[in-house]
This record gives C-alpha cells, structure tokens and sequence, in this order.
C-alpha cells in the first residue's frame, strides 16, 4: 500500500484543462518537490488534494483511503494539512491561537465542556496549549506566541502557517512555496527545519521554486508544465533534464519573488 | 510618580490599563458586586432604576448579537424577531397555560433559539447584504404573525395581564430593584458564558470563520455546523432577553414593541461597544440608553444625531469604542503552567542523563 498515490488525476475549469492525466506517489517519509513554471498546476493539484476542488476524474488514494469525494475536513482527518502559497492565516487571532485552531479537529471536548470549564476541558485544553508552544518553539517562534499574526513579518508569517497545519496532526504536509518572501538566511533556516520534520517522522510534499531549497532537500522531484507531468526523477537527474530546461527557459519566468 | 510615567511609556497607557485590570481582578469583581448588589437599596429615583435595566437588557441582547456579528462574523437585522418569539412565548405561557414564569423564560428562550436554527440552515450560504436582507424579512415576517395570528397573539391588542416573576414567594417587580436584580443576573451569566466559549475550541472555530473561512475548512472545522450554533446560541440569548422585557413593560407587550428599529438598536449597542468584545456590549448599551434620556429635548431630531454619530464611528473608530486587542500576553490556565513545567523539568533530567 502507498502512503500517497495519485493516478491519472484531471481538473477541467470550462474549456481549460489545468492539470491533466498526472500521476505521482509519496512514500512515507519522504520529501517530495512539485515544481514548475507559473500556471503549471501546482497550486491546483494540491486543491484536488485537499478537497477544495472536486476532481473531474482519476483517483487518489491516501494510506488506502480514498480521497477523492471527500471532504475537506475529512481529508484534514485524515492525516493531510496545507498551508497556502498566499497565505490564509487568521490576522487577528493571536500566534498561538492560530496553532490551537489547527488543533482543533483532534480536540475531543464539547461545546459544553467549553461553556462549563468541565475538567475534561481544562485537561486537554492545557495539553493542547502546550503542544501549540512546542511547536512554535520548534519552528522558531517562541518570541512571537502572543503577538498577533497581523502583526508578524511576512516570513514568520509564513512559518506561522507551517505550525498551524502541523497542529492538525497531519502525517502529510503539502506545503504551498513556503520560502516565497523569505530572505536566503530565513530560507536557509526554513530549510533545516523542512528537513528536521522528516526526522520527526512528517512527510513532506512541497511547491517550491527556490531552486536551492528544491535541489537540496527533496528525495524526488516531479515536474509540472502546462498541466502535465513533463518529468520526474532524482534533484541531480532534474538540474539536467532538458524538457525541464526548456520548460522554464521556454515559458516566460516571470515568477516574482515576493507574492 | 516619574516611576509611573515611565512605565506608561515603555509598556502603554492600554497595556497598564489592562494589567491593572488583570492584577486585582479578584478585588474589582468583589467592588463590583457589592455594589451592583447594593444599587437597589441605596435610593435612586424610579427612573433610573429602569435606565438600569434597560442598560441591563440591551447589554445581554448585545452580547447575543456579538457572538453572531463579532464572532462569526454573520450579520442579522432580524434580532427583534427572536427578541419578539421570546417575548412572546414567556408571555403567552403564563398568560394562557398558567406556567411559571422562569420555565417559560427558558422555553422562550428555547424556541427562539430553535428559530435561530431554522433561519440558520437556509442563510449558510449567504454573507453580508444577502444575509442583512433575509433576516430583515426574517423579522418582518415575525411582525406580520404577530398581527395576523389573533387567536394565539392577540393581534395589534397585544399580550395583557402579564404577571410579575415571583420566586419563593418574594415578588420581583420595577419599585423593589427585584428586575434590576434578574436582568443583573441574566446579564453576568451571558456574560461569563459568552467568554467562556470565547476562550475555547468552540470560540476559536467561531472567529476563524469569520477571519478566514476557507483557512477554517481547511483546519477541518465544521464550518456550517459552526455558524448554525452560532445562530442557535444568538437566537437563545436573545430570546431570554425577551421572555424578560415581556415581564417588566407594565404587564404588556404588542407588536410594535419589536419592530425593525429593535433590530437596529440592537446592531448600533454592537458596533458602538466594539464588535467581538463583552465589554463593548455594556459600553454601547449604556451610551445607547443614555442618549435618549440626555437629547430628550431634542424630539425627533435625536434619530438625526444618532445616524450622524454612528455614520463618525464607522469612519473613525470602526472597531467601535472599547475594541482594542487585548495588549496582555494569552492567558495560560493553571493546569497548562503546571504541564509546562512539568515538562520542561523532564526534558532537562533528560538532558542532564545524557
Ligand atoms: N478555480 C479556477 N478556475 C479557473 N481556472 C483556474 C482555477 N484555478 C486555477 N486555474 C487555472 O489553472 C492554471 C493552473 O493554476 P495553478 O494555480 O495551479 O498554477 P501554479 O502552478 O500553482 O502556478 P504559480 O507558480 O503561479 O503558483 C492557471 O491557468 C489558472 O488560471
Ligand atoms: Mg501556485
């Protein structure tokens, strides 16, 4: 059985075929790079992923779980959590309220536990509050716990959105350019910590086109053009694809850096 | 005294505030009471008394519209129509089945609450003006029962005879402070719930739809089953609210008590206050009922100014008058602080083992 496997998976918006017939596995464990040119279909492989859009045909099966017809919530359910490439946070909800919002969906305690201040309330909402500040101190931002998102620079920003979906307890991160907007130390420090989530255990699958954070931590890489799979291979095999060289040659590379 | 000054400076005038608030929140919730409690037998004239209540009343109808329009950020103009089903049901259950009245305030409060459902499931998919005209309609349509309806309501004669709440043979009614003391009550326990869902998962789920409702899905909350409690618990408190004004406007209510103008008194109490905060709601409600009696004079022309100020807040403190962001760090509870300890004590035995 496979952790993550997608076969054949098409997105049809009216006559436009965004992605189209892409197939593609994820090992437990693994970090895997999605790559390509502006309007590839990146961003929407990963709505199909998620549920946000229902695919137009093709199947994905997640730990033998279908996930195809599911819903968003069931997805996160699951075991899979995004972030996204233009951030979606909660501005003015505090840092740590935004983690305790991802952990949401494994709280067990009800409205009136809440209402009540029950002593199961007050057990796992400690846990949970805790687990919220292990996770921001992992990922850099125990100085930043109670100020508000909107208050936040943009790349902590970012991070934020990266503990939020760790909160879900996700076993599958997708991970939407999470170095966009990120200066090369800040990128360079998300980068050890990418690869300390596969220590932990996380698995990774992740749109990026920082070319160095690409070729220095992903397992694999596929390659994304016109909504098709134009290649796939080991980061050394990809640097010296030439369909891939002339894909991001080719294609006008108007990617700017801060979106 | 320089001491001070330097202190404001550095931390801010809000932040000092709030952390005097927070420090001796023990000894100002123990003022507060005794001289809450003590209000009634200390001589103010009649009419005050009643400014009191109606302060009382319009605080807990604006909290229950909060947690709708400053939680998950849904907007209704249809809150007299829930205001009106409690009213009524309070009313017509001990007028005509002889129940006592704090079983019919809960009832009332109940089926408004059960409304609040129903208008809710239909308007999931509706936000901002769409919403703002159903629940307008929502509300006329009440109205028009209410007139229509004669062999239940009463008609434009109204609900009579209205009796006064009793418990333990005591007698509550406007000369004793016995309705200040119930709306009191109410108040402070809608109060305390409404922070308590706040402060909890249920909270948290209500105002991350109202920031971000794709971000929410995506977090796997519920999202319509969150903005249909939200309705439910709006339409409730609104409802008890009413089963109350159904006690204290002199033993009678009728259908021009709870027009639309209701609904907008309602929504000004919100976002005068500051939408999303609990504090607000006492703020806009006291500022709300004190303009009328202060412009008396002025007749007709107070609605006059009333819109121009409304139309000022909106432009220049659109948060309304007390909503800040709390400037104190996120409060962690006892048990949490205990875990945190606990925790960082083991990792360091793990570290020194090493
Ligand atoms: N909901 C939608 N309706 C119509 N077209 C869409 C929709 N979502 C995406 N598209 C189109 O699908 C194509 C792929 O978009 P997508 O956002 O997946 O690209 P991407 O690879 O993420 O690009 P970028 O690097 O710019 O983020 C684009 O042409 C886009 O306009
Ligand atoms: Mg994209």
């Amino acid at each position: 059985m496979d952790f993550l496997k997608v076969s054949n998976i098409t997105m049809q918006f009216g006559g436009l075929f965004a992605v189209e017939d892409v197939s593609f596995h994820v090992d437990r464990g693994e970090i895997v790079s999605l790559i390509g040119p502006n309007g590839a279909g990146k961003t929407t492989v990963f709505n199909m992923l998620t549920g946000v859009y229902q695919i137009t045909s093709g199947t994905m099966e997640f730990e033998g779980h279908k996930l195809e017809g599911k819903t968003p919530q069931e997805i996160v359910g699951l075991g899979i959590s995004r972030t996204f490439q233009n951030l979606r946070l909660f501005p003015k909800m505090r840092v740590i309220e935004n983690v305790l919002v991802g952990t949401h969906i494994r709280t067990k305690y009800n409205f009136f536990d809440g209402l009540f201040r029950s002593k199961a309330f007050r057990k796992e909402e400690a846990e949970k509050t805790v687990r919220a500040i292990e996770i921001l101190e992992s990922i850099g931002l125990e100085k930043y716990i109670n100020s508000y998102v909107e208050s936040l620079p943009y790349g902590e920003q970012r991070k934020v959105e990266i503990a939020r979906a760790i909160a879900t307890d996700a076993k599958l991160l997708l991970l939407d350019e999470p170095a966009a907007g990120m200066n090369p130390s800040e990128s360079e420090e998300l980068l050890h910590f990418i690869r300390s989530l596969k220590d932990k255990g996380f698995t990774v699958l992740m749109i990026e086109h920082d070319m160095n954070v690409v070729m220095n931590i992903s397992d694999r890489i596929y390659v994304l053009d016109h909504g098709k799979l134009i290649a796939h291979g080991l980061p050394g095999e990809i640097a010296n694809d030439k369909r891939v060289i002339e894909a991001y040659l080719g294609g006008e590379r108007k990617h700017a850096k801060n979106r | 005294m320089d001491k001070v000054r330097e202190k404001i400076k550095t931390k801010g005038l809000l932040f000092n505030i709030e952390h005097f608030f927070d420090r001796y929140k023990v000894i100002i919730s123990v003022v507060f009471a005794v001289v809450a409690l003590s209000v009634p037998f200390i001589g103010l004239s009649r009419a005050t008394m009643r400014l009191l209540v109606m302060i009382g009343l319009y605080s807990m109808l604006g909290m229950g519209l909060n947690l709708l329009v400053g939680y998950t950020g849904q907007v209704s103009l249809g809150h007299a129509g829930f205001y009106a089903i409690g009213a009524y049901v309070c009313a017509l259950l001990q007028v005509d089945a002889g129940v006592n009245f704090w079983l019919a305030l809960l009832i009332g409060g109940i089926v408004s609450g059960f409304v609040g459902f129903l208008l809710g499931l239909p308007t999931l998919r509706l936000s901002g003006t769409y919403l703002s005209i159903v629940t307008l309609g929502f509300c006329e349509v009440v109205q028009m029962i209410l007139k229509q309806w004669e062999s239940v309501t009463y008609g434009n004669y109204g609900v009579r005879n209205i009796p006064k709440p009793e418990l333990f043979g005591f007698t509550f009614n406007q000369q004793n402070g016995g309705f200040y003391i119930i709306i009191l009550v109410l108040a402070v326990l809608t109060a305390l719930g409404c922070h308590f869902i706040k402060n909890s998962k249920t909270g948290r789920a209500f105002i991350a739809i109202k920031e971000d409702e794709l971000a929410a899905t995506m977090m796997g909350i519920k999202t319509s089953r969150y903005k249909i409690l939200a309705f439910v618990l709006s339409a409730f408190i609104t409802g008890i609210a009413g089963g109350f004004y159904s006690v204290i406007n002199n033993g009678y209510i009728e259908p021009t008590n709870f027009t639309f103008n209701i609904s907008i008194l309602i929504m000004s109490v919100v976002i005068v206050g500051g939408l999303g905060t609990i504090r607000g709601m006492v703020f806009g409600a006291t500022i709300l009922m004190l303009f009328p009696e202060v412009f008396r004079f002025l007749n007709e022309w107070r609605f006059v100014i009333y819109g121009v100020l409304l139309v000022l807040m909106m432009q220049f403190r659109p948060q309304g008058a007390l909503g800040w962001q709390s400037t104190l760090p996120y409060r962690l509870s006892k048990e949490t602080k205990k875990l945190l300890e606990k925790k960082k004590a083991a990792a360091e035995d793990a570290s020194r083992t090493k």
